[in-house]
C-alpha cells in the first residue's frame, strides 16, 4: 500500500504563490516576488521528480480523494487527483519546463511594470494546468481547462495598454469558448450515458461492453474533438495562437508551446478508450490534424515576424500530435508532446533571446548577422531548430518518425496519404525552420542601430547577449533538445522504445506492422532527405542567393498573397461569424428584446402597477357615501350568491 | 282584518320611510322615523309580539329617537343642499340597493308556499313566556347587554365632552 | 282571512332598500344614522315575522337583543357626530373625508 503523496500540494503551491504575489505583490520588492514566484514553482517540481524516482514503488492507478464536490441523487464527481505514466510524464514537463521557463522570465520581463502581476498570473496558470493534468474526473478536468483559458487571456493581454494585446486575449478566450462547448456538450452526453464523470468508472464501463461502437461513443468523442481543436489550435479553431504572440516571449514559450496547447492532445490520449471505439471520430482526428499540419506550414512559409513563424509551427506540430492519436499511436503522440515541448520552447525562448538583444525588434526583415553577436543565443537555437526539423539524432527526429510511421502501418485507410501529407510538411518545416535562421542569424545585418521597442526593451546600448539568467534555461532545454529523443528510439534503430513500453498500460500497446523493421529505418531514412531537401532550398534561398524569394515571391504573386494573408481566415471568419452575431447582439438582441422585451416589459409591468393602483386608490375617497354604495352592491351580491348557491335545488324544483 | 290592518299600518311605514328618504331638513325625516317605529309595533302586535310592541314604541320611538331629535336640535342642523358629492354613490349604489330590493321580493314571492300564513291570535308570545327564555336560558347574554349598555354610556360621555 | 308571511317579508325588504337608498342619497350626518335605524328596523320585523311562522321564541329574543345594541349604538354615535361637528363645524358627510388616500 504506498502512502499518500499528496499530490493536492503539487497545484496548490503554485496557487498559493498566486495568491501572494497577486494580493500582496504590488508592494513587494522585485526580489521577493522573484522569490515566491520561484518557489512556488520549484517545490511541485520537486515533488514531481520525488515521485518519479520512486515511481516504480507505487501501486497504480493511484488515486488521492480531497474532498466531495457533487453528490446529486446518483451522480458523484469530486474533487479527487489520479496519478498514473500519462500523468506523470505530463508533470514532468509542466512543472519542469515550467520552472525553467519562470528562471527565463525573470531576466526578460526584469523592466516590466507588472512584474508582479506576471509572475502571479504565471503561478496561476502553473495551477490550472496541473490540477487539468492530475484531476481524476472530467468536471475537474474541465475546471483546469478553463482555468488555462483565463490564464491564457490574462497573459496575453499582459501588455494593458496595448489595443492589439486585449483584442488578442479576447480573442483567445472567446475561440477557446467555442471548444469548451464541446467539451461540456461531451460531458453532458457522459453523464447521460455512464452516469458518472469518473476517468477509471466511465472507461471500466466502456471496457465491460465491447458491443458499444459507434453511435453514443462517436458523438461524445466529437463533442471532445470540438474542445481539443479549441485549446490545441487545430482547424477550425486554430485563429487565436498566432494573435497570442501579443504576449510576453515567456508566455508564448509556456502557454502556447509547452503546455497549455497540448492540453487537448493530453485529453484524447487520456480518454482513448471512447476514441479506440470509434473509428469516425480517430479518422477526423488524424484528417484535421494532417490538414492543419500541412496549412499552418504553408503559412509559416512566407511569415515575417519571427514570432509568428513559431507560432504556426506550434500549430503544425500539434497537428502531428493529433495525427498520431487520429492513427491510434497514442505513446507516439505523447512522445512528440514531450520532444516539442522542449525544442518549441527553447525555440521560443532564444527568439526571446534575440528580440532582447534587438531591443524588442521582432521583424525578421531587419534581423541578420547575429551569429557572432550572441553566440549562446545562435547555438541554442540551433539545437532547437535541428530538433524541430527532425535531424538525427536530436529530439525530434525519432519522435516526428514514430508517427510517420506509425500513420504508414495504420490499418486506417488513409494511412498512407496521411504519411505523405505528414512528409511534405516535414519538408516545409525543415524549409520555414532553416529560413528563420538564415534570416535572423547570418548574412548581413539589416537591423537599424536605434530600434524602436514595443515593450520597453530599448536598453539602446547595441545588440548585447543576454543575461546568464536568460542563458541557463536555454541552454538546459538545449540539452534536453539533443537527448530528450533517446527514451523513445524505437526498436528498429537499436534502442528499447522505453517510453512506449512506459506509457503502454494507459495508452495500450502500440502496433507493429508486418512488415517490421526494415520498413521503419527506410521510412526514417525517406523523411531524413525530405528535411535535407527542405534545408537546401532555404539555404539557396537565404543564404546563396538572397535575391531569390524577392523574384520567387513576385512571379506567384497570388499564391504568396494568399500565404502571407493566411488564407484570409481572419477575415472569412470576421465576416461569416462574427459580423452577423454582432448584427443580431446590437439590433436584435439589444434593440430588440433588451431595451424592448426585457426593459419594456419590466416598465410596462411597473406602469400597469402603477395605473391599477391609480384607479384602486379612486376607492378609497374617504367619501362615506361612495363606500356605502359599494357596500350595497357588494351585499347584493353576496345575497345573490347564497340564493343561487344555496337554493339550487329550490331552483330547480 | 288583519290584511285591513297588515295593509294600513304597512302603507305608513312604507310611507314614512320615504318621507324620511324625500325629506331635506333632518327634523322632519326623525319625525317620519317616528311614524315608522309606531307603525311597526302595531305589525308586531298583529304578529303577536306584544312585549316587543311595547318595547319598541318605549325604547325605540320614545328613547333613541328622542335622543336624535335632541341631538339634531343641538347641532342645530340646518336644511341640506342636494348637491351630488359621490359619483360612486349613485351609480354603483343605486343599482346594488335596487338589486338588493329585487332579490329579496324574487325569493320571498317564490317561496310564499313555503312560508305559510300569519294568522290573527295564531302565536301569541306572552311577556311571562319571553321572559322565562330570557332570564333563564338566555341569563349570561341579558347581563352581557347590561354591561354594553355601560360600556356605550361611558363611551358616549366620553366622546361628546367638551374639550378643555 | 289571513295575510302570507311573505307579505310581511317583502315589507321588510321595502323598508330596508329604502334605508339603504336613503344612506346614500342624504348628506347630513344624522339623516343618514336615522336611515341605519331604519334598516335595523327593517331587519326586527323579518326576525318578528319567521318567529311568528315557526312559533319560535328565539326570533324575539334576537328581536330583543337587536334593539339593546341599536340603542346603544345610537347612543355612541351620535356622541361621535357631536364630536366631529366640533372639529369640522359641519354636519356635511362629503366633507368628511380625512380618510382619503
Amino acid at each position: 500500500m504506498t502512502s499518500s503523496l499528496h499530490l493536492w500540494l503539487i497545484p496548490l503551491v503554485p496557487f498559493a504563490g498566486f495568491l501572494v504575489n497577486g494580493l500582496l505583490g504590488r508592494r513587494f520588492p522585485k526580489a521577493l516576488v522573484t522569490t515566491v514566484a520561484l518557489i512556488a514553482t520549484l517545490i511541485p517540481f520537486v515533488q514531481v521528480a520525488n515521485i518519479a524516482l520512486h515511481f516504480s514503488s507505487l501501486t497504480l492507478p493511484y488515486t488521492e480523494q480531497v474532498a466531495t464536490w457533487i453528490t446529486a441523487g446518483n451522480f458523484h464527481a469530486d474533487f479527487a487527483f489520479a496519478l498514473d505514466q500519462l500523468t506523470l510524464i505530463m508533470l514532468l514537463v509542466v512543472t519542469g519546463v515550467g520552472f525553467l521557463i519562470h528562471i527565463y522570465s525573470v531576466g526578460y520581463m526584469a523592466e516590466e511594470e507588472g512584474y508582479w502581476r506576471f509572475f502571479a498570473y504565471l503561478n496561476l496558470f502553473m495551477f490550472f494546468m496541473l490540477t487539468l493534468v492530475l484531476a481524476e474526473n472530467f468536471l475537474l478536468m474541465f475546471v483546469g481547462w478553463e482555468g488555462v483559458g483565463l490564464a491564457s487571456y490574462l497573459l496575453i493581454g499582459f501588455y494593458l495598454t496595448k489595443d492589439s494585446a486585449a483584442n488578442a486575449g479576447k480573442k483567445a478566450f472567446v475561440v477557446n469558448r467555442i471548444g469548451d462547448f464541446g467539451f461540456l456538450l461531451a460531458m453532458f452526453l457522459l453523464i447521460a450515458h455512464f452516469g458518472t464523470l469518473s476517468f477509471s468508472e466511465v472507461f471500466n464501463q466502456v471496457a465491460q461492453h465491447p458491443e458499444w461502437q459507434g453511435g453514443f461513443l462517436t458523438a461524445i468523442a466529437l463533442f471532445l474533438i470540438l474542445g481539443a481543436t479549441g485549446k490545441s489550435a487545430q482547424i477550425p479553431l486554430y485563429v487565436w495562437l498566432p494573435d497570442a504572440m501579443e504576449g510576453p516571449t515567456p508566455v508564448s514559450a509556456l502557454i502556447h508551446a509547452a503546455t497549455m496547447v497540448t492540453a487537448g492532445v493530453y485529453m484524447v490520449v487520456r480518454t482513448h478508450a471512447i476514441f479506440d471505439r470509434s473509428p469516425f471520430a480517430l479518422s477526423t482526428i488524424a484528417v484535421i490534424g494532417t490538414a492543419t499540419a500541412l496549412f499552418a506550414a504553408t503559412i509559416g512559409l512566407v511569415q515575417t515576424d519571427i514570432k509568428r513563424v513559431l507560432a504556426y509551427s506550434t500549430v503544425s506540430q500539434l497537428g502531428y500530435m493529433f495525427l498520431a492519436c487520429g492513427v491510434a499511436a497514442y505513446s507516439s503522440g505523447i512522445f512528440h508532446l514531450l520532444t516539442h515541448a522542449f525544442f518549441k520552447a527553447l525555440l521560443f525562448l532564444s527568439a526571446g533571446s534575440v528580440i532582447h538583444a534587438l531591443g524588442g525588434e521582432q521583424d525578421m526583415r531587419v534581423m541578420g548577422g547575429l551569429r557572432k553577436k550572441i553566440p549562446i543565443t545562435f547555438w541554442t537555437m540551433t539545437m532547437a531548430v535541428l530538433a524541430i526539423c527532425g535531424v538525427f539524432p536530436f529530439a525530434g527526429f525519432f519522435s516526428k518518425d514514430e508517427i510517420l510511421y506509425q500513420a504508414f502501418i495504420s490499418p486506417n485507410g488513409l494511412g498512407k496519404i496521411l504519411w505523405f501529407v505528414g512528409l511534405l510538411t516535414a519538408g516545409l518545416t525543415s524549409f520555414y525552420m532553416f529560413r528563420l535562421w538564415y534570416l535572423t542569424f547570418f548574412g548581413e545585418s539589416r537591423a537599424q542601430a536605434a530600434a524602436h521597442d514595443d515593450h520597453g526593451h530599448g536598453h539602446g546600448h547595441g545588440v548585447h547577449e543576454s543575461s546568464w539568467v536568460m542563458l541557463t534555461p536555454l541552454v538546459i532545454l538545449a540539452i534536453l533538445s539533443v537527448i530528450g529523443g533517446w527514451v523513445g528510439v524505437p526498436e528498429a534503430m537499436g534502442g528499447h522504445a522505453e517510453i512506449a513500453h512506459f506509457l503502454s498500460p494507459v495508452t495500450g500497446a502500440a502496433h507493429e506492422a508486418a512488415e517490421g523493421r526494415s520498413m521503419e529505418l527506410l521510412l526514417a531514412a525517406v523523411s531524413l532527405s525530405v528535411a535535407a531537401i527542405g534545408w537546401f532550398i532555404a539555404h539557396l534561398m537565404y543564404f546563396m542567393k538572397p535575391e531569390l524569394p524577392a523574384q520567387l515571391a513576385s512571379k506567384v504573386r497570388g499564391i504568396y498573397l494568399l500565404l502571407l494573408n493566411k488564407y484570409w481566415v481572419d477575415q472569412l471568419y470576421g465576416a461569416v461569424v462574427v459580423a452577423p452575431i454582432l448584427l443580431i447582439s446590437r439590433y436584435v438582441l439589444k434593440g430588440l428584446f433588451d431595451t424592448g422585451v426585457i426593459t419594456g416589459g419590466g416598465m410596462a409591468i411597473g406602469y400597469s402597477a402603477q395605473g391599477l393602483g391609480a384607479l384602486v386608490q379612486r376607492v378609497q375617497s374617504g367619501n362615506i357615501r361612495s363606500y356605502a354604495g359599494w357596500l350595497a352592491l357588494g351585499a347584493a351580491a353576496l345575497l345573490l350568491l347564497t340564493y343561487v348557491g344555496f337554493g339550487t335545488h329550490l331552483l330547480f324544483r | 282584518m288583519h290584511l285591513v290592518l297588515f295593509l294600513i299600518f304597512g302603507g305608513l311605514c312604507v310611507a314614512g320611510a320615504l318621507n324620511l328618504l324625500l325629506q331635506r331638513h333632518p327634523i322632519n325625516s326623525a319625525l317620519s322615523l317616528i311614524v315608522v317605529m309606531t307603525s311597526l309595533a302595531v305589525l308586531y302586535l298583529l304578529l303577536g309580539a306584544e312585549f316587543l310592541a311595547a318595547a319598541q314604541v318605549i325604547v325605540y320611538s320614545g328613547a333613541i329617537m328622542v335622543l336624535f331629535t335632541f341631538v339634531i336640535m343641538l347641532l342645530n342642523a340646518g336644511k341640506e343642499e342636494r348637491t351630488h358629492g359621490s359619483k360612486a354613490a349613485y351609480i354603483v349604489g343605486f343599482p346594488g340597493a335596487a338589486a338588493l330590493l329585487g332579490i329579496l321580493t324574487y325569493i320571498f314571492l317564490k317561496q310564499s308556499d313555503h312560508l305559510g300564513s300569519a294568522k290573527l291570535g295564531g302565536y301569541l308570545v306572552t311577556t311571562s313566556d319571553l321572559s322565562r327564555v330570557l332570564f333563564r336560558d338566555l341569563l349570561l347574554p341579558f347581563e352581557v347587554t347590561s354591561v354594553l349598555i355601560l360600556v356605550a354610556i361611558l363611551g358616549a360621555v366620553a366622546l361628546a365632552r367638551r374639550e378643555h | 282571512m289571513v295575510v302570507p308571511i311573505a307579505y310581511y317579508l317583502v315589507l321588510s325588504a321595502i323598508l330596508f332598500s329604502i334605508g339603504v337608498a336613503a344612506f346614500l342619497i342624504k348628506r347630513n350626518i344624522i339623516s343618514i344614522f336615522m336611515s341605519i335605524e331604519l334598516m335595523l328596523n327593517a331587519v326586527n320585523l323579518t326576525f318578528v315575522a319567521f318567529a311568528h311562522q315557526w312559533h319560535q321564541v328565539s326570533g324575539q329574543i334576537f328581536v330583543f337583543f337587536v334593539m339593546v345594541v341599536a340603542a346603544a349604538e345610537a347612543a355612541v354615535g351620535l356622541a361621535i357626530i357631536i364630536a366631529i361637528f366640533r372639529t369640522r363645524n359641519t354636519l356635511d358627510v362629503d366633507h368628511v373625508d380625512l380618510m382619503k388616500l
